[in-house]
């Protein structure tokens, strides 16, 4: 059994307890109504004026009817901190309606939920004590309702949960236990509620306790105490009761005092997603919300998935001076950067000692809440922290039974409520962690239409075909000693970013013909032009590679392209030379140029009349696309035949997407849409 | 001080979210401390500037002091202030004297209504605080409202990790609500700690009464009260147990949860 180490600021709690049966009308303790059942000079009131260190918000779940809003009920009547009349106001409306008064009435607040005497949705309750606040989130325990208790618990620090001392676990018992350990909330103290109903028993207990003890070591969770209580009578909620003499340990109110709102994350590695860019005054703020570590001016930041580096030169604040000059976890905050560079929504800022993973596939336990099945293959939009793609669900592994946590191997679809081990993937590469290493990065929703459906935590990277050149482009691009010009001096200059315009399509539809027309036209006018045609590597660079190795072919054509982009030019260049499909050919050289703008433009020798189509492949591979930021927009050209024209078109969609300048000697926009 | 700073942070993160996601987002403004609280932690979120309209719902009946106190701030904090009226329901004499929730329903929930449809707002940012009641208390942070404006509490939307609601059908809209974490304790603390000017209603001006919370002149109410500043005022409500909006006559019976239902804030 758990033993009690009572904080040391926790008041001392009257040791009587009330005898009051279900007859005696129950009354609340007031100070200096003389009545009440805590003692005169302990008035839990004078709680009110001790400056409060923290807050922290505590869930409480369970399955239905096992007494969660009776508890809160309890606990809030016991310290005195409900509102005046309250009690008075929900006494007179049972009778009116004829009906006993029940705790759970204080919270319940809908009509149909007191009409059903069931918790429909989470209520926030408020509630202070020795120095903390705390919300105390009543979750509903009825399974129809599992998406209500999972917002509520999602919320939560900490959990409360109840068990039925005379109906024992229940499935829902199980599942929430499940869902807290897949929400991160990892603090939980059990309450074995109803003690009452059982003869406030100890073997009774001892066997509840037993049996969710082993369950939630399964999970890797060690509950912080278990409580034998009665929200009903009293017992171990707000003040100790004196018919369970075998127990010990804490009441349900000094447990809280032990969860602990310390946060370790200011002490974890940096991560700071992107929220959003500001420019409201002349600078640029990155602003956002850093989940973990901490930052400060003058620390050199890397982005992922871009791979991009910067240092903080400012933070900025509203209303504080001197302005700040560090940041740490749960802080909201705008930081300015020594060097303009572009980066945007959905990004995780890292340094270089400890950054997230990059991947576009990884392996996660997933609790599906929406009323369509979750369906393998279908796409859907991933949130994790502020990125958003559209990804799919590429295996279905395992459907967890949450009652004996076995698993079930079976089927396309996840059905509503349902926890499953799958494997997802995203339309693009995205920065994430295991949800062991860091549980704000490592988790995430899945959106289906217009609702939140599901939500997961990722439990494995799994390394896809360009996992390798990832990690050489990641780690080069690191290690790049950087000169005086910036990129963004660079593009000023030109007049255009450093981009690559990729002609592909099957032999002889004119690609290579194509390719010298878009580089006349484009030195014609001034541009930093320049066709980088693959076939000459071969007999130079490649000339000691055996015939056939379109791996490092590939390889070292993606890191001269890098190199030529890194002096700002605007490559054009083919497919023809790497004896891979295009869509392979594409994803390597996007990998390693990355996150430099990659424009495809497809020829093909269909039959038809010639015509402009922006999205002709397959979702995942055109997609690719969206790595630079832009999810459509890729060029397919059908049977041409007039190629200054269509060099004319693509030079125009260079313009549109921001790459080119309107015109020579302008600036280009600094935003890239590609 | 640190949970005042969390609630910050957490508020701040929400506004950052609706501002995103939201291409014709404004925000509820009333005057009172809680919206007025709400407008400062948008000047927090966006390093000073307010990039949403303001709405104000002018039912004709407030205070004058309020429309004195809004324009002036408007002008100061350089706000874009769009006020709303039911002119037709005033022309037709609609008072408190036709019943509360009727009057309240009239030109509180239709004004806004009829800002909403003129506007095309598909995000409205509102300063409702889950422990004012019971109702409010079961809010989500993004709280969806159908093309009645009608709130389903029934089946609200989960809310994990921060994944707010952020897309919804054509002819719907948002509701925002970052405060809801917020005490009444908190706000003033806040308003404390950051010294933002506030309405002088809120203080004991040597008559021994002051507003608890402000809403409509006929239907509104001073407490007794000697707190003649922001600390005196937390002081007085850490000692008090008597609710908030006791002073408010729309929240008798079951007003509340209709109105609410029906789209009130």
């Amino acid at each position: 059994m758990a033993t009690c180490k009572p904080a040391p600021d926790t008041p001392p709690l009257d040791s009587r307890s009330t005898h009051c049966g279900n007859a005696c009308p129950w009354r609340p303790v007031r100070p200096g109504d003389g009545g009440g059942t805590v003692d005169q000079g302990q008035a839990p009131d004078s709680q009110a004026n001790v400056t409060i260190r923290d807050r922290m918000n505590i869930v409480i779940v369970g399955s239905v009817d096992h007494g969660k809003s009776t508890l809160l009920g309890r606990l809030y009547a016991d310290t005195g901190t409900l509102p005046e009349g309250k009690v008075e106001r929900i006494q007179a409306i049972c009778r009116q309606q004829g009906k006993e008064f029940e705790y759970a009435f204080l919270f319940d607040a809908f009509l149909e939920e007191q009409q059903q005497g069931v918790t429909i949705d989470t209520a926030r309750t408020f509630f202070q004590w020795a120095g903390r606040q705390y919300i105390l989130i009543d979750a509903p325990g009825h399974k129809e309702f599992l998406k209500n208790m999972i917002s509520g618990a999602a919320r939560a620090e900490a959990a409360l949960l109840l068990i039925d001392a005379l109906e024992g676990i229940k499935d829902q018992s199980k599942r929430h236990g499940l869902l807290l350990s897949m929400l991160g909330v990892k603090q939980v103290t059990v309450v074995v509620n109803k003690m009452d109903l059982v003869d406030y028993r100890q073997e009774t207990f001892d066997a509840i306790e037993k049996a969710y003890r082993a369950f939630l070591a399964q999970l890797n969770v060690t509950p912080q105490f278990v409580i034998p209580g009665s929200a009903r009578q009293g017992d171990n909620i707000a003040r100790p009761g004196s018919r369970m003499p075998w127990y010990t340990g804490p009441t349900v109110l000094e447990s809280l005092n032990s969860f602990s709102s310390a946060s370790e994350k200011a002490e974890c590695p940096l991560r700071f997603p992107i929220q959003d860019v500001y420019k409201f005054d002349a600078c640029r703020i990155l602003a956002g919300r850093i989940t973990s570590g901490r930052l400060k001016v003058g620390d050199t930041l890397i982005f992922s998935p871009s791979n991009k580096t910067a240092v903080v030169r400012t933070i900025e604040a509203f209303n504080v001076d001197p302005p700040p000059t560090q940041a740490q976890a749960g802080q909201s905050v705008g930081i300015t950067l020594d060097e303009q560079i572009f980066v945007e929504r959905g990004e995780i800022i890292g340094h270089a000692s400890s950054i997230p993973l990059v991947s576009t596939t990884f392996r996660a336990n997933l609790f599906w809440l929406g009323r369509r099945p979750l369906e393998q293959g279908k796409p859907y939009v991933l949130r994790l922290t502020t990125r958003e793609i559209e990804c799919q669900v590429t295996a279905i592994h395992r459907i967890v039974d949450a009652n004996d946590l076995s698993l079930d191997t079976r089927g396309t679809s996840v059905q509503q409520n349902e926890v499953a081990d799958i494997t997802i993937q995203a339309r693009a590469p995205l920065a994430f962690d295991l949800h062991t290493d860091n549980d704000a990065t490592g988790c995430f929703v899945l959106v289906d239409q217009y609702d939140v459906s599901g939500g997961g935590i990722i439990t494995e990277m799994v390394p896809d075909r360009e996992a390798p050149l990832r990690v050489e482009a990641r780690q080069r691009d690191f290690a790049w000693v950087k000169g005086n010009v910036t990129v963004a001096e660079r593009a000023m200059h030109y007049g255009h970013h450093a981009a690559l315009v990729l002609l592909v399509g099957p032999d002889t539809t004119g690609k290579t013909f194509l390719a010298k027309q878009l580089e006349a036209v484009l030195v014609a006018e001034g541009r930093h032009a320049y066709m980088l045609d693959p076939e000459n590597l071969r007999h130079g660079l490649d000339a000691d590679l055996r015939e056939g190795d379109a791996g490092e072919t590939i390889r070292r054509y993606g890191e001269v392209a890098r190199l030529l982009m890194d002096t700002g030019s605007l490559l054009i260049s083919t497919t023809n030379s790497f004896n891979l499909p295009d869509d392979q050919a594409i994803d390597a050289i996007r990998t390693l140029v990355h996150p430099a703008p990659v424009l495809t433009v497809s020829l093909s020798q269909e039959t038809g009349p010639s015509s402009l189509a922006s999205d002709k492949s397959p979702p995942l591979r055109h997609s690719r696309s969206e790595l630079s930021g832009n999810p459509g927009g890729d060029l397919c050209f059908t049977g041409p035949e007039d190629f200054t024209a269509l060099a004319r078109h693509v030079l125009a969609a260079l313009i549109q997407k921001g790459i080119l300048g309107e015109a020579t000697g302008k600036p280009p926009a600094f935003q890239v849409s590609i | 001080m640190t949970h005042l700073r969390q609630l910050e942070d957490q508020s701040v993160y929400i506004l950052r979210e609706a501002y995103r996601h939201f291409d014709n987002l404004a925000m509820l403004w009333s005057m009172g401390k809680d919206s007025t609280v709400l407008l400062w932690l948008a000047r927090k979120a966006f390093f000073g500037h307010v990039p949403f309209p303001l709405l104000h719902v002018d039912t004709s009946y407030k205070i004058p002091a309020m429309i004195e106190y809004r324009d002036r701030l408007a002008r100061e904090w350089r706000l874009n202030l769009v006020v709303g009226q039911n002119k037709q329901a005033l022309a037709e004499g609609m008072n408190h004297e036709k019943g509360r929730v009727t009057c309240c329903t009239a030109l509180k929930t239709e004004g806004l209504k009829q800002l909403i449809e003129a506007k095309g707002y598909t995000g409205l940012i509102l300063g409702v605080r889950a422990d004012e009641e019971s109702t409010r208390a079961k809010e989500r942070y993004f709280s969806p409202r159908d093309n009645n404006n009608e709130w389903n509490f029934r089946d609200q939307p989960p809310e994990l990790w921060n994944q707010f609601k952020t897309s919804f059908p054509p002819d719907t809209h948002i509701r925002i609500h970052p405060l809801l974490d917020w005490t009444e304790i908190n706000i003033w603390e806040y308003i404390h700690l950051e010294n933002i000017p506030f309405l002088d209603l809120y203080l004991n001006k040597g008559d021994g009464k002051r507003y608890r919370s402000l809403g409509c002149a006929p239907c509104t109410f001073p407490i007794q009260s000697t707190a003649s500043t922001v600390p005196e005022i937390i002081e007085e409500l850490r000692a008090t147990r008597v609710a908030e909006r006791a002073g408010r006559a729309q929240d008798e019976g079951r007003g509340m949860e209709l109105l609410r239902k029906d789209g009130y804030m």
